[in-house]
């Protein structure tokens, strides 16, 4: 047998055999520590975290006497074995990598050469091995701060694990397959919350997103009209909404539309108008939502549109001025298609952003006024305030995370859609 | 024939034209008054003598700075505002160190995974990171080796968190300008013989310093305009943030806390909107940079 291979499968057999083999003492002595630590005190654990995952928990809490007697937590159980899962592909890598190792540096040795001493191997490392080096924190904190909550997210999606019969450490847990997918669209109250809400979300995206940027774009096509004056003042005053912190603006509005006291009301009072229920009547809460978040959003585009028009090449207009063009087909032919091409990513990100604004819902109506006919939502609930309720008031996580799910599902493909199309993704460069 | 239609046109066109401005002149003027009616209307309910939300009007009746007062002594202002500091302070080191170095090994090297890891990376900038609220809440309290609640209702637990959610979005973007940076710097730094570290540290680094102030001005501002995050994670009042404190406010007591909101309301918006003043040219150059290459 050939020296790669017999050091391959020394290293698959125990992890750093096939160094030890190699005459690779230091690398091979670290490997087979590791190894061996982890067969010794984190093989049974591990095997009980994954019986854990499995089962959720066999014991519920009771009561001896005047003790209570904690059962197990179903959702630490989960929780501890995902971790373990996650560990366990570390691990896996890393025998994966071993096992390489020690198959190219057998083959070194049967070409005759002799492989790397500790020391060259570090230097090599601190070579080729930067990239890792600089990468390694990133992914730790990804993989448990965004990979870990989302997998964790996927798999409530498949429990009981709601308000009031289903919470731990009280009660167990139990896996129940696409139970809470099933009731979402077929159980009344909960698919016409879903429609309903899905819908006013869809529509809110739209709205507000097109809103701010055709506002946007008005503006920034004033500012930039020729012979229009004060153009710095106007731009000072305009990025002001940008520049507030947006909660702020938007709880100070909440109190300017307050419905008995807010000075709308009263100026409308003042005027013999009627007072417009601004958050007790549906229709007037979601024009008031789309209307107040133009005043947050169009500076943004604003700003970066007229940046956009000023660094627009000036002998284009030049020669469509020879040409006898008016301003209008200037604007049509020259502006707005730069304007539109440049911003065009930013746009498709904006909609992403307005499908997930909560703080505008949230911090302005908290989804009022309530709506009988939903489950847990108001009517100007969107899915992710609507999903936070769940989550934060009422207890009802797996739908919480059904509804996540969902969103997920439909974020990944428009994203996979926007990156197909991307220019990023066809440049050969970027991902190769 | 030849000579006249352009001398009208142009005529033709002045009239046009000053009627076209006059119109955008009073529309802008109009916008310009909407955008400062509100901003207006708070700052004189900071700086008014009266209490509540009815009583506030356009024209101040006095100026007092009473109100200023109650809240430094009589609310829990002082340590929300200490709170929000910290957060961001500490987010902006972490997340600009951790973004940075990650974008740069992904844009100036190529190792295996590469593909796979921007791969993901743009799939998890697709979906907001608050998806896994449960699972947040769940795994701080699980750390409970900081203490007997873990990481639920601490600051620590929300920096970790912000730093995580940053990373996919920011690196792709920053990956972005730093693949506008010509290649041959580091080819030359090499031939000198510098290590990779020194490279990294002496060439790029300081080549990247516009887009570093852009990284960390947007983690400064962050925990100042989060709402969600402090709301899952931080649980009692000395713990809040202003974001927090703020909207405890103006859900409590409407009619009484009106002008307390207001004076704490302008505090937190004056140092964030002028610090976004500062860098607003660096903000948008950098967004429009990030998305050119995106």
């Amino acid at each position: 047998m050939k020296q790669s291979t017999k050091a391959a499968w020394l290293s698959v057999i125990f992890m750093g055999l096939g160094q030890l083999y190699n005459r690779q003492f230091i690398k091979g002595i670290i490997l087979f520590i590791i190894e061996a630590y982890a067969l010794i005190f984190d093989l049974l654990p591990f095997c009980h975290s994954m019986k854990g995952l499995v089962t959720l928990g066999t014991h519920t809490q009771h009561q001896d006497g005047w003790t209570i007697v904690p059962g197990d937590d179903s959702i630490n159980l989960m929780l501890i074995g995902i971790i373990n899962i996650i560990i366990f592909g570390i691990f896996a890598w890393v025998y994966v990598l071993n096992a390489r190792d020690a198959y190219k540096n057998g083959q070194l040795r049967d070409q005759g050469k002799k492989p790397n001493n500790f020391k060259e191997t570090l230097k090599f490392l601190s070579g080729n091995g930067f990239p890792y080096v600089l990468l390694t924190p990133s992914l730790v904190i990804t993989l448990f701060i965004t990979m870990l909550p989302l997998l964790f997210g996927i798999m409530l999606a498949f429990t009981n694990y709601s308000s009031p019969n289903h919470l731990p450490p009280k009660n167990l847990v139990q896996w129940t397959g696409f139970q809470a997918f099933t009731q979402l669209f077929s159980m009344k109250g909960w698919s016409s919350t879903f429609v309903g809400v899905f819908t006013w979300t869809i529509v809110w995206t739209i709205l507000s997103t097109l809103t701010c940027y055709f506002v946007g774009l008005l503006f920034a096509v004033f500012i930039n009209t020729q012979g229009i004056r004060f153009k710095s003042f106007w731009r000072g005053i305009f990025i002001l909404p940008w520049a507030i912190p947006q909660f702020v603006s938007i709880l100070i509005m909440h109190d300017m539309f307050n419905e008995d006291l807010g000075p709308i009301n009263q100026y409308l009072h003042m005027l013999h108008l009627p007072m417009v229920p601004w958050f007790s009547n549906p229709l007037a809460a979601k024009a008031l939502l789309v209307v107040v978040n133009i005043w947050f959003g169009f500076p943004y585009w604003t700003m970066l549109m007229s940046g956009i028009m000023t660094s627009v090449n000036q002998e284009m207009y030049e020669a469509a001025d020879v040409d006898g063009a008016s301003p209008f087909y200037k604007f049509r032919k020259i502006t707005l298609p730069v304007v539109l091409f440049s911003t065009a990513p930013l746009l498709i990100m904006s909609f992403a952003a307005n499908f997930n604004n909560f703080n505008v819902i949230y911090l302005l109506t908290q989804g009022a006024p309530a709506n009988s006919d939903y489950m847990y939502a108001g009517s100007t609930d969107i899915l992710i305030s609507w999903i936070y309720n769940m989550t934060l008031n009422v207890g009802q996580y797996n739908m919480a995370s059904v509804v996540s799910l969902l969103i997920f599902i439909v974020i990944s493909i428009v994203t996979a859609w926007n990156l197909l199309r991307s220019r990023a993704f066809r440049e050969e460069d970027m991902m190769s | 024939m030849t000579t006249q239609t352009p001398k009208k046109l142009r005529a033709g066109k002045a009239r046009g034209s000053l009627l076209a401005k006059t119109f955008i002149y009073v529309i802008l003027s109009l916008t310009v008054i909407t955008i400062i009616y509100p901003i207006w209307w708070i700052v004189v309910g900071a700086l008014n003598p009266s209490n509540g939300l009815y009583a506030a009007s356009i024209i101040p009746k006095g100026l007092t700075l009473e109100h200023f007062i109650y809240l430094f002594t009589q609310t829990d202002y002082a340590i929300w505002f200490k709170n929000t500091l910290y957060i961001a302070v500490w987010n902006t080191i972490i997340s600009t160190v951790l973004v940075i170095t990650a974008a740069y090994a992904m844009s100036r090297f190529r190792f295996k995974g590469r593909k796979y890891g921007l791969l993901t990376l743009m799939i998890l900038q697709g979906f907001p990171s608050f998806m896994g609220m449960i699972a947040m809440f769940t795994l701080l309290q699980q750390l409970t080796w900081f203490g007997p609640h873990g990481l639920l209702n601490s600051l620590w637990g929300l920096i970790i968190i912000y730093a995580g959610g940053s990373i996919p979005f920011n690196v792709w973007m920053i990956k972005g300008y730093f693949d506008s940076l010509p290649k041959s710097l580091e080819e030359a730094a090499k031939i000198d013989g510098a290590s990779n570290t020194k490279i990294f540290f002496k060439v790029m680094l300081p080549l990247a310093k516009p887009m570093i102030a852009f990284v960390a001005v947007t983690h400064f501002i962050g925990p100042w305009m989060d709402y969600i995050f402090p709301s899952i994670v931080l649980t009692t009042s000395n713990k809040f943030t202003l974001a927090m404190g703020l909207y405890s406010m103006v859900t409590g007591e409407q009619n009484t806390q009106f002008s307390t909101f207001a004076a704490g309301a302008v505090l937190v918006a004056l140092p964030i909107s002028i610090l976004f003043l500062l860098f607003q040219k660096q903000m948008t150059e950098g967004l429009t940079a990030g998305a050119n290459k995106g």
